[in-house]
Order: C-alpha cells, then structure tokens, then sequence
C-alpha cells in the first residue's frame, strides 16, 4: 500500500490574499502538487479545515488582530513544518507602516464607529509570535520557490535558500543596469532576489519587494540615492515601503528621516540632469 | 572533451553510524569498469550527490588498494549531508572524483609520522591512520594526536585506546575544558608535544580548525621542525572541485585542485588569516 | 598574412554578408536599454552610428551625434564573457529510476559559429584569461570549450576611450595586438582591415577591398594613440601582488566597505571574474532533476559559506578578496593580473568605487 501523501496547509493572515494567488496561479503545476500531497486546508482553493493537523504549512499575512495573535499559535501546533510566505508574513508587509504611525488615532479619526475595529497597535510578521521554519520572501512570493521547498520537504532535505542579491540575478539576465545607465532610484544592491529581477529587467528600478538581502550596505545606498536627487525623506520611503517592517530598512528608513544634508557619493561624477538623449 | 562535471551512479554497500551525527558510507560504482579504473590517494576526496539536492566535497577514507570500495565519513552538518544521513543500503548516489593532491605517503615512509587532528572526528587524517597501520614496516614510530574543544566532543575513543596498545604507537589525547573521567590532558593540543617523542626529520600530517593548526605549526617550528615536513588539509568551499568556480582560493591556491593537503610553506602566508 | 587593406563604409555590409555566408551568426554592438551591448546583428545598419559613450564612476550614459562612425564609444556592460561563460546554464541533468537507480546526461551545449564584430583590446585580453582558466588547466571546461571554438572574432581598435578606461596601464589596449581574426581601424570613409588568423585571411580575401593609402594608416595608428594618451586613470603597477598582500590590514579595506554595496555589480560586468555556482532544479515530480551553475561572486555570503562559517562574512573581506585576488593572486595562477583595464566596474558600480583609487590607496605603502 502507498504511504500516505503529507498532508499541505495554505493559512492566510492579515493579507491581500496575492501570495495564495502566487499558488493559484501555478498552473499545471498546482495539479501536481494536488497529486503529491493532500491540500487539506486552503480557503481560496476550496478545502477548508483550519484546524487540521499537517506536515507542511503555508502562513501568508501578518498578525494585525487579537484574532490573528491566538489563531497562529494553533497553527504552530498542528504543523510539523511551519513555512511563511510573502511579505506580510515575514516582516508585517505593507501594513506595518502603521507601527510608525498613530493607528488607534488614524482610526478614531477616520471612522465613525473606531470601537468596532479589532486591530493591534501593530503589524508584526509570524516569526514574531511563533518559531517559523522557513521564510519565503516576495510581495507576492514566488511560485518556483514555494515548489521548491515542497519538493525539498519531500525529499526529507531543508529547503535551499536563495540568498543573492537583485543585482546578482539581474546581471546574470544581462539586464542594463538602471541606476547606473538611468539614474534610477534601484533597491536592488540591498534587495534579496528570488523574483529574478523582474524589475530592472522591465527597465524599472527594484522597489525592494523581497526584503533585505544578506549584508545589506542600505547607509551607502541611501547617499547614493541622495546623489541622484532623493531628498533624504525620499530615501526614508524606499526603504519603508513592502518591507517596512524588516530590520534593515526600518533601521535604514529611521536614520534617513533624521537627516537633513549628507554629502551625496558621486554627486560631482554624476549630475542629475545627465539624462541620455537615447 | 570528458565531462569533468558529470557524476556516475554507485550503490550505498554499507553504513555504518560512528556517532549521533557522523557515519561512514561503502560507496562502489554500479558501472564494474568504472570502479576497475577508479584509483585515489589518501586524502584525496570525491564530489558526492544526493539526487535532486546537490553535491559536496567528502574525502575518502578507504585504503586505496581496496578496489572494490570507496568509504565517505560524513557528518551531517549541511542540507546534502543531513540527506545523505538518512540513506541506507541499497541506496544510488552519484559520484565523481577523485580529486586534489593527497597526503605525501611517499615522502612518509621511513620517517616517523605525527599526525596531528582537532575538532570532531577528522576523517582525512583516520584512512592515514588506517593506511600506515596496514604498512606498518614502511614507517617509523607513529603518533596520533587528537584535539577536542569538550571532552564529550571525542568520538572513536575506543579505537584511539586500540591504538594507543599497539607497539611504536603514541596516541596523546587533549580537551580544551576537562571533565571528571577524562583521561586525556587538559588544555590545547599543543600541550601534547611534551609528552610525545618523534625523531628528527619526522613528518607531521594534520587537520582541523585553522587556529588549532596554525597554533600547532608554530609551535612545531619553534620546536625545530623543518617547514617542508608540516602537511595540512585545509578546507573551503567548493563547487566544482576542478579549479573552476572559484568558492575555494586562498590566494593563489585553488584548495581542490592545488590542495586539499598543502605543505606549510606553499600556504604559509594566508594560513589562519581570517577571509581568505 | 596578407597586407592590411581598406573598406569604404558603405561597403561594411559585405563584411556581415561575407560572415553570414561563411555560416556565422553575426554579433555586434546595438544600443539597448541605454547601452552599448552586444546583440544579433540584421545588417550593418543596426551598428550604433554617431553614439558615443560617456562613462563616469557610477555612471553610464550615450549620445548620440552626427558622426558616421559605428564604434566611436568605449564599451558596454558585456564583455565577450557571457558569450562564453554562460551567466546561467544546464551542466547535466539526473533522472531516478524506477529500481532506485540514477541516470545522469551531459548537457553539453550546440554551439553555434558565431562571429562577433566589434571586440574591443581590452576584450581580447579578457578572454585570453578566461580560456587560460576555462580551458588550458588539467580539466577543459567543455561547456566554453564548444562556445569557444565556434567563435570568430572582428576586433575594432579603440579610438574613444571612456574617462574609466585604463588599458593603457595595464598594457592591455586600446590597440587589439593579437586574438582577433580581423581587426578593424575606423576612420570616417572606411576601415582598415587586418586579418589575425587563417580564418580571417580567408575572409578578408571576400571583402571588396581598396587598396590602403598610407595617410589612412597613418591616420588611423595616431587615433589610436592619441586614445591611449587619453586615458585619465592607471594602475600604479603592473603587478600589485607584493603591495596587496603586504597590506590586508591597510585602514583603506574599512573605508572601501562603508562605500561598497557588496552587490556584485563589479564582478559581474568584469571580463575576466570568472566565480560560480553549481545549483540544483529537481522536477516537482521528483522524477528528474537539473544541475546548474550560475555567475557567483566574491561579494556574496554563499560564495565562502562552509556547514555554518562564513568565511568573508563582511564587505571588508569581500572587497579585500576580489581586490587581493584581480590584482595579486591572479599572478600566482595565470601570471599575470586579472585586470585588463577596461574600466567596467568603475562604471558599472552603483556606488562609484574606482578600482585604480582603491588599489593606489592600499599599495601607497603608508602603512604597509
């Protein structure tokens, strides 16, 4: 008789629901997973059984309400590996910019009835309430890495991380660079890849939709970004932006909004109205 | 033009579990000729892959004239490792090597030998062990030196008390922190020197932690050890294992290809220089 | 070989045809996405006419004018590099059997003759230290091997050296000495042609050619030195080795790292970096797997990553080892320095960090 298939959680939190899409939208891909395991919860998909006990647990969305804060440690304790995915869920997502601001006061502001939201002051990723086994990283993630770790899982081994940095896979796609050929304001020296540089590919600059890489030099980033015309409050936005809430840019992002004037690097190498005429 | 990157199948024969995290696969190609052609020196290593995980560096530890088996100690430190650890007999990985420069066994023989290890379990220097014990009248007097941080940390210890028995073997045993029982010395390995005995011209074979080996090369050359007769067996990370990728330099020295076992002078300048 | 000779512009789509006829798929300078790269070629009119290149620290930008000229820039981005080393390829791929076996198939690429046009000194340089790496060690990569061989190189001399060039320094340019197959001089009527190799004799001997007058010549070889006395920056030495090692503790190493992003922008435009991974893609199935490898870098953490340490850690030992490494060890491996001044990771770095200054600065011997 064949073993019995893992058993597979998709558990949203505090979220816009893309990361469940990044699922959805896998395609032929999706079928087969279906045939590799049980997808015994995943309210987007159909299968609803919050409460099921699984082998692998995927937690997109951040902890934002008291109803959040009970539900994941419930989570924790029916999954034997507990996987986050997305911004939200693995540093508050875009919603924790609030944790910079007055919330309760924004709130009683706006709405009519403030007492009916059950909101927390903050907006914190899961690893803050629960031990997390594995970060994926992405606004929304990516559907290769999520794979990935289901087939590492399934061949009993840890997931492989990707830990390169934008500009690493956006070179090795042989994309221009857009900071240095544009001017544009690119995140991608402090920007963890897994979504293959799409940004720069596209001729955009990386908006740091990943997070922070490893070694992120965000101090030098930030007089870069000055040197190309950002005010430093500008700069502050760059970082506190998807990923407010990860470390590193809520550092950086802090630092920049105490600045005034910096000495920008380049400033002298590369004036601002240097535009290509091509 | 060979495939330098391709690996070729062989069967886990047997396994055998050393301690908690380490233990030893009998590797052999399933390709009869290929393992009819396959020849290595100790301290060489093969690039062993995990089907659908990856590869990683492992030396052999087997007697090079066993044609019929290719041993691989492992401790299960890193993804590839920890998978590798939960196969048994009967299992197919894929392989090739071998590769690098080995331990100078030719230079060895009629000397006296030090071999000189720290850290957990030093699988590089074990097949040397096992190899001189094999051909005991090509060497002089053999001492196995052994450096743990904690005492707990040996493991073998059975085999270290064996050798310590048998004639014209010294096996000295040190513990950075002692423990009640330990019967070994208290303190670096290089407190071992005092109470060992090895001729001039003896050749020393170690690795380990590079502190612990810089320490101990020091110490051996204030001692009036010749530079050229101190080998050691460094460690880095490696990809390709043929000079390619570039993960493993140290300096000019690409560790698979040049090394893993260097004489001191060659890489003298960098040893224990942290980042390279 | 036979003497230089002259093609008049208008004749320089006889060169792609002759290339094409001789079974070449044509590469060659286009302007994409604000730069000089290296793209199929439809016919000469895709050449960059009247672009010029104007290359700061940090900076890359192009313009354009009226000069009839194709090649009156610097460089791009690419090198011939990724043409060969391949920034991400298959190796080989594995398949599990239904007994528990395992297949493995080589993936050894089909390469097809490719002829570049426009290959700058510096360049050439580049590549004779990858195929030194790639190929001439006891284990030919196969992979560049194939790529390599099915190459046919139009080398263009440097006229238009950016103000981050420094080929001169390291004795690598603007002129292309050797490597090529056929090397053009460009002037505003024409090229000089000179052919480098068999391969390029053959084809010179299709091209309708004029015969070269001696002003021409003239004209050209002073371009081409003029480009050299142009250059704004230098290497203090052609081997650094001795200065670099004698210095891995100089305080410039700490105030590199607080300028440097350690985002391998550097290495990855280098012509001659040559770091990479070996990565592995299983099938969600589990049924096969890929193997790959993709460009790495000294910059990054898994480049010096063994079960648990790091060995470069930090950006100061990152920057330390590439440094170290283009500069100082690649003589102990190749003999000679890595670094064929083309200027890219001076250009390229989104930081502005110029190699020339850094090297000076921790070779000064003030506290060596």
């Amino acid at each position: 008789m064949a073993a019995a298939k893992p058993r597979l959680a998709v558990h949203k939190f505090s979220s816009c629901d893309g990361c469940q899409l990044a699922f959805l939208n896998l395609g032929e891909d999706l079928l087969r997973l279906a045939e590799l395991v049980e997808i015994v919860h995943f309210a987007e998909a159909g299968p609803v059984a919050p409460e099921a006990a699984v082998d692998i647990a995927f937690v997109e969305g951040s902890i934002s309400t008291p109803e959040d804060e009970e539900r994941i440690q419930a989570v924790r304790r029916n999954s034997r590996h507990l996987i986050s995915i997305g911004a939200c869920a693995t540093a508050g997502g875009l919603q924790a910019l609030r944790n910079l601001a007055d919330g309760p006061g924004w709130s009683a502001e706006i709405y009519a009835q403030p007492e009916t939201i059950h909101s927390l002051a903050t907006s914190t990723p899961i690893a803050a309430h629960v031990p997390v086994d594995l970060e994926l990283w992405g606004c929304p993630v990516n559907g290769r890495q999520v794979l990935g770790a289901v087939r590492a899982l399934l061949f009993g081994v840890v997931p492989a991380l990707e830990k390169d940095k934008v500009c690493l896979e956006c070179k090795r796609h042989q994309a221009v660079c857009v900071l240095v050929a544009k001017g544009l304001p690119c995140m991608g020296p402090v920007t963890l890849t897994g979504c293959g540089a799409l940004c720069p590919r596209f001729g955009r600059d990386c908006y740091a939709c990943y997070g922070p890489a490893e070694n992120p030099n965000a101090t030098a980033l930030g007089r870069r970004l000055e040197g190309l015309g950002l005010v430093p409050e500008a700069v502050a936005r760059r970082f506190l932006f998807i990923n407010n809430g990860a470390p590193a840019f809520a550092e950086a992002g802090r630092h920049w909004r105490e600045q005034r004037i910096l000495t920008p690097i380049c400033a002298e190498d590369v004036p601002t109205e240097d535009r290509p005429d091509i | 033009m060979p495939d330098p990157y391709l690996p070729h199948e062989v069967e886990i024969l047997e396994r055998i579990q050393e301690s908690p995290t380490i233990f030893t696969l009998r590797l052999a190609f399933t390709d009869p000729e290929m393992q009819a052609r396959y020849r290595f020196q100790p301290g060489q290593f093969n690039m062993v892959y995990l089907y659908g995980v990856g590869e990683v560096p492992i030396s052999i530890v087997s007697d090079p004239e066993d044609e019929h088996l290719i041993d691989h100690t492992i401790r299960a430190v890193g993804r590839v490792t920890q998978g590798l650890a939960r196969l048994g007999k009967g299992a197919r990985l894929g392989l090739r090597g071998p590769y690098g420069r080995g331990w100078p066994l030719k230079l060895a023989e009629g000397r006296d030998i030090v071999l000189l290890t720290g850290g957990l379990g030093c699988a590089p220097v074990v097949s040397v062990i096992h190899y001189i014990l094999r051909r005991r009248e090509r060497f002089g007097r053999l001492t196995i030196l052994q450096g743990v941080k904690h005492t707990d940390d040996l493991i073998w210890r059975a085999q270290y008390e064996a050798w310590s028995r048998l004639p014209d073997v010294q096996v000295g045993l040190a513990a950075d922190v002692g423990s009640p029982g330990w019967f070994g010395q208290v303190g670096p390995v290089t407190v071992l020197f005092d109470r060992v005995q090895f001729g001039p011209g003896a050749l020393m074979m170690m690795c380990g932690p590079e502190p612990m080996m810089r320490a101990a090369v020091q110490e051996l050359l204030r001692r009036g050890v010749a530079e050229e007769d101190l080998w050691l067996s460094m460690e880095r990370s490696m990809h390709c294992a043929i000079g390619h990728c570039g993960h493993c330099q140290m300096g000019g020295n690409f560790v698979c290809r040049d090394g893993p076992v260097f004489p001191y002078p060659e890489i003298q300048a960098l040893l224990g220089e942290r980042g390279f | 070989m036979a003497a230089p000779g002259f093609l008049p512009r208008p004749y320089l789509q006889h060169l792609l045809a002759a290339l094409t006829a001789a079974g070449y798929l044509c590469l060659g300078p286009k302007v994409r996405d604000g730069a000089i790269v290296y793209e199929e070629l439809g016919s000469a009119d895709d050449l960059p006419r009247g672009v010029h290149d104007h290359q700061q620290p940090g900076a890359y930008r192009l313009h354009r004018d009226e000069s009839p000229r194709c090649f009156s820039w610097a460089n791009g981005p690419q090198a011939l590099k990724p043409l060969l080393f391949a920034p991400r390829e298959i190796l080989w791929t594995s398949a599990a059997g239904s007994d528990g076996g395992i297949t493995f198939h080589p993936e050894i690429p089909e390469a097809l003759p490719t002829a570049v046009i426009g290959v700058r000194a510096c360049d050439l340089a580049a590549l004779r230290l990858q195929d030194q790496h790639f190929l001439e060690g006891p284990s030919p990569d196969p992979h560049y091997g194939v790529r390599r061989r099915n190459l046919f190189l139009v080398a263009v001399h440097c006229t238009h050296p950016a103000a981050t060039c420094f080929c001169a320094s390291t004795g690598d340019g603007p002129r292309a000495e050797s490597g090529f197959d056929l090397a053009l001089a460009e002037l505003d009527e024409g090229f000089v042609v000179t052919a480098g190799s068999p391969k390029g004799e053959a084809l010179l001997g299709q091209l309708p050619l004029e015969a070269l007058d001696p002003v021409q010549q003239a004209t050209a070889d002073g371009e081409i030195v003029a480009a050299a006395q142009a250059q704004q920056r230098a290497l203090p030495s052609r081997n650094l080795r001795d200065g670099l090692f004698a210095n891995l503790h100089h305080p410039r190493w700490d105030d590199v790292a607080q300028r440097c992003l350690s985002c391998t922008n550097c290495t990855s435009v280098c012509p001659t970096c040559f770091c990479h991974a070996e990565m592995e893609e299983p099938a969600l199935d589990g049924l096969s797997s890929t193997h790959y490898r993709q460009w790495d870098s000294c910059f990054t953490e898994g480049h010096s990553a063994i079960h648990g340490i790091v060995i470069r850690a930090d950006t100061r030992l990152r920057y330390r080892q590439w440094l170290t490494h283009k500069l100082g060890s690649w003589h102990d491996q190749y003999g000679r320095s890595g670094c064929v001044g083309c200027g890219r990771c001076i250009a390229w770095c989104p930081a502005g960090i110029d190699i020339t200054a850094e090297a000076t600065a921790v070779c000064g011997g003030d506290h060596a």
